[in-house]
């Protein structure tokens, strides 16, 4: 519980080692390596199941050259997915609130993407720029246009995860607040303010694996316009 | 000699000290040791066919008292604030 609402922007260090660095590799100890036996444990299974279902889902609309990028994006999805849910523990530090990683992942990979697209293929990627059927008299604002919307996107990925996942936090942090301030005046309205801080947390784990989904959707879906 | 032969679950609490000396505390055999560390949990607890969620629960457990701890400088300074 942090008792000052600014607290869940703050990076905390102990001994010089910031909190980060534990954050960001726990979850290589929640997704274990498969090992070579015919039944492994239920953790794998799951996970495995899980994986399977995802990467065919994803991979699907991209063609044959895409599927080189599989390993990145499931990858990446499997650890946003695991940074977002851990954060909802109590104490823990959620690297995905803060908008210097997500600006780091989402940066390079939309770029990797847009540099395939322009050199491999120059001309269809930048016929993207003109949808199909505009009107002639609106072709140089809607080139405008939707230039602009191909620079903002590394911008709109790492702000959309920054935003969603502080807000979720800021909201639990302000209703429990709530809650506990209200127990000893108005305990009913208390009970009802609780309900709320339960069915909020409901949303927040749906939003932690949405937001990780989404971030790797779209990802796919600007490799799919260059590739 | 006989004290630094034997693993550390082994090792009686008061003869902790004089084995902490003995050992070597290179970065690699210091790696080494949490990776062992780390291999039989994993295998005791999570690794087995009919696991259910008390093996991942306890390490979850774990690291919300260790996020705990890494803040406990900062969370220490609220304790007799009057407002929030």
């Amino acid at each position: 519980m942090n008792l000052s609402f600014f607290d869940q922007f703050m990076s905390p260090c102990f001994m010089g080692i910031p909190l980060t660095l534990l954050s960001m590799l726990l979850p290589t100890l929640l997704i274990p390596a498969p090992n070579n036996r015919w039944v492994s444990n239920r953790l794998s299974a799951i996970q495995l199941w899980f994986l399977n279902t995802t990467t065919k889902q994803l991979m699907s609309p991209l063609n044959k050259k895409a599927h080189k990028w599989a390993l990145i994006l499931t990858s990446l999805m499997m650890m946003l997915l695991a940074i977002n849910l851990l954060g909802l523990l109590p104490y823990t530090f959620t690297p995905t609130t803060q908008l210097s990683m997500n600006m780091a992942l989402a940066f390079p990979l939309w770029l990797a993407t847009l540099l395939t697209g322009l050199r491999n293929q120059p001309s269809i990627s930048l016929g993207h720029l003109l949808p199909e059927g505009t009107p002639t008299l609106l072709i140089p604002a809607l080139i405008l246009i939707e230039t602009t919307s191909l620079l903002i996107r590394p911008l709109a990925l790492g702000v959309r995860l920054t935003a969603n996942l502080t807000a979720g936090h800021l909201l639990i942090q302000l209703i429990s607040t709530a809650t506990m301030a209200l127990l000893p005046i108005m305990p009913v309205v208390s009970a009802l303010t609780a309900t709320i801080l339960f069915l909020l947390t409901i949303l927040e784990i749906a939003v932690a694996m949405i937001q990780a989904y989404v971030f790797v959707l779209l990802l796919s879906l600007y490799l799919q316009e260059n590739i | 000699g006989p004290l630094s032969a034997q693993p550390l679950m082994d090792v009686k609490l008061g003869e902790l000290p004089a084995w902490l000396t003995t050992c070597n505390f290179s970065p690699l055999r210091l790696l080494g040791g949490v990776q062992k560390a780390w291999s039989s949990y994993y295998d005791k607890y999570i690794n087995v066919k009919r696991g259910g969620p008390a093996g991942i629960s306890m390490l979850l457990a774990g690291y919300c008292l260790l996020s705990y701890g890494w803040n406990y400088q900062h969370i220490k300074c609220h304790r007799w604030r009057k407002y929030h």
